[in-house]
């Protein structure tokens, strides 16, 4: 198996792999909405986990970004007739350069003040969109204009879920790079002691802003894209409870394992697929879950599991 | 003008008690372990839709109350003893998202058994409002602001005066050496999250009949207390009170005067500012990070 070693990234390349070959079980344009919720979802969770699990900082209020950034580009989109190529990218500047901002004075914050403040700003996130019923549409949302290619308007399910797959390779492929780079090295020696590792010279908030601000992009992108797939945004998805299953998708998943952060991602989205009947008792399962996952896999899914097999590596 | 003002006033100060109460309960659990308790907003909703529920099977209303407050002090002993007991770790991370599972399970249950329709617990006392200078005031308020201050009052009396109240004290000051001399630090974080689960249910029951019941009451509710807690200074029971008046007199006045549109956002952009300028609330105590 040594040739595997030579191979960049092995991980990766099993990654692309499976989601090129998913289509082959596929049946139905509504297996192909599932696998989407499940890729963008990744995308968030894949992000997040570089800020909980390398970073160590929590952010109880990822959803705000999600949605906020699904909202600009609906609004550039819908009411300002601004091309799609044009709304997307807006919408991550500017969803970037609020988590730019407000990177500075919350990740000074730490532990449960650093809940409080990320939970008060999806919070308020959600808040706005909710009340600003002239721009956003209020409580009942608002239609987004699909992408077109070459006046074409794309609504096959089969390109969104190639689009949003490659780009989700591509955001995995980003965040095991950042995670070997310096920057990586540095935030893993902030999670182990944020004193220790300003002592030998770290620019701590500095690379915490980093993460934060990619993160938040992340979580931005993926809202974009939900935004222009389902072709219609409520505030609802900006809610706190969404925040909250991102975190147990990284959580579940294993903290400080990019591809647990995409396991955790499948099983929570796949779930209520599966208590279809027994919807009202979705809540107390995904509970029951996060306390069941930190009391016996305090590590996560992955992890634990990559530990029982003789010579896995991490 | 004037009885506007005082209007906002009482609204806010009714309000405000029962932001208080639920910071008095983060702030007991908090000093005993360290641990926000994010299902603190569900002992809320335990001690007021429990109520309903327990009257809807028959219960006289005192009696469901008291029973109601007893689940809730339960739920709490349980999750003290099933969740954080057995993850024995001090990392924050975990711990918050345990106490996050346990709302969310408690919720969860809720809506699962007791369904999801909005109810109205009576008022314990009719519902005439008194006028008062031009202001007019309802009788389930004065309960609040009533049963609110007794319990603040039973809470000073309890950690300075009695044995078990100063041996939280002690553990919330330096659990080692509470430990030895010989107070048993675990029985202390049980008995920690049954008051708070006793405090919540009680609030959430006062304030049943004012702000309805539903099996997500304690949601907003809880997130309220959590922000009045960090403003008056997380584990300071006086910051506790006084945050929670606070907050609940600035959120009045805010959609009386500015927006009630946006008088759910008033907590939140208070305790950002609170944060980025004074990051240990206006009552903490500075914080020096040992190493």
């Amino acid at each position: 198996m040594g040739w595997l070693k030579r191979i960049p990234r092995p991980g990766l390349i099993v990654l692309a792999l499976a989601l090129a070959s998913a289509p082959l079980i596929f049946s139905n344009p509504y297996q192909y909405d599932v696998a989407i919720h499940v890729l963008t979802n990744a995308m968030v969770a894949v992000g997040l986990n570089l800020l909980m699990g390398y970073a160590g900082q929590i952010s109880l209020g990822h959803a705000g970004f999600f949605g906020l950034g699904a909202y600009v580009t609906a609004v550039l989109s819908a009411n300002y007739g601004w091309p799609v190529y044009l709304s997307m990218p807006a919408a991550l500047v500017v969803v970037a350069v609020l988590a730019f901002v407000i990177a500075r004075p919350i990740l000074r914050l730490s532990g449960h003040y650093l809940a409080m403040a990320t939970l008060g700003l999806g919070i308020l996130i959600s808040i706005v969109l909710r009340t600003e019923a002239g721009i956003t549409g209020g409580p009942d949302g608002m239609m987004v204009p699909p992408i077109s290619i070459g006046g074409t308007d794309i609504y096959d399910e089969r390109y969104w879920y190639a689009l949003i797959a490659i780009l989700l390779v591509a955001t995995v492929w980003l965040a095991l790079n950042l995670i070997d780079s310096p920057v990586g090295r540095a935030l893993r020696a902030v999670h182990g002691s944020e004193t220790a590792a300003e002592v030998v010279g770290v620019h701590t908030l500095g690379y915490k802003v980093l993460i934060f601000v990619v993160s938040a992009v992340l979580a931005a992108l993926a809202g974009v894209l939900t935004a222009h797939y389902s072709g219609f945004v409520t505030p609802g998805l900006a809610n706190f409870i969404y925040s909250i299953e991102f975190v147990t998708m990284v959580v579940l998943g294993g903290m400080a394992s990019t591809y647990g952060a995409l396991v955790g991602a499948v099983i929570l989205t796949l779930l209520p697929q599966f208590l279809t009947g027994v919807d009202d008792l979705e809540m107390m399962i995904l509970g029951a879950i996060l306390m069941v996952v930190v009391i016996f896999m305090p590590t996560g899914l992955v992890p634990t599991l990559a530990r029982l097999v003789p010579g896995g590596r991490r | 003008m004037f009885a506007e003002f005082l209007q906002y006033l009482f609204s806010g100060l009714t309000a405000g008690s029962t932001y208080a109460l639920v910071a008095l309960g983060f702030t007991i659990i908090y000093n005993a372990s360290h641990i926000i308790n994010f299902a603190q907003g569900e002992f809320l909703m335990i001690g007021g839709l429990g109520s309903v529920m327990l009257m809807q099977y028959g219960l006289p209303m005192p009696l469901a109350i008291v029973a109601a407050i007893v689940l809730a002090v339960l739920a709490g002993i349980l999750i003290e003893k099933l969740a954080i007991e057995r993850a024995a770790t001090n990392d924050i991370v975990p711990l918050i998202i345990i106490t996050i599972g346990a709302s969310l399970f408690l919720r969860g249950g809720a809506q699962f058994f007791w369904g999801k329709s909005i109810h109205a617990l009576p008022a314990f006392t009719g519902n005439t409002p008194i006028n008062i200078a031009g202001a007019t005031i309802l009788p389930q308020s004065l309960w609040v602001l009533g049963i609110g201050a007794v319990v603040v009052c039973l809470l000073a009396w309890f950690f300075t005066r009695t044995l078990t109240g100063k041996a939280m004290l002690a553990v919330s000051h330096n659990p080692n050496a509470a430990r030895l001399v010989g107070i048993n630090p675990r029985f202390i974080l049980m008995l920690s999250f049954a008051l708070a689960g006793a405090l919540g249910a009680v609030a959430g029951a006062v304030a049943a009949p004012i702000t309805l019941t539903v099996y997500d009451v304690g949601v907003m509710l809880g997130l309220k207390g959590f922000v009045a807690a960090v403003l008056g200074g997380l584990g300071s029971p006086l910051g506790a009170v006084a945050g929670g008046l606070l907050l609940g007199i600035m959120e009045a006045f805010t959609a009386g005067y500015i927006s009630s549109e946006y008088k759910d956002a008033v907590p939140f952009v208070i305790v950002l500012l609170v944060l980025f300028f004074m990051p240990s609330g206006l009552f903490g105590s500075r914080a020096t990070e040992r190493v």
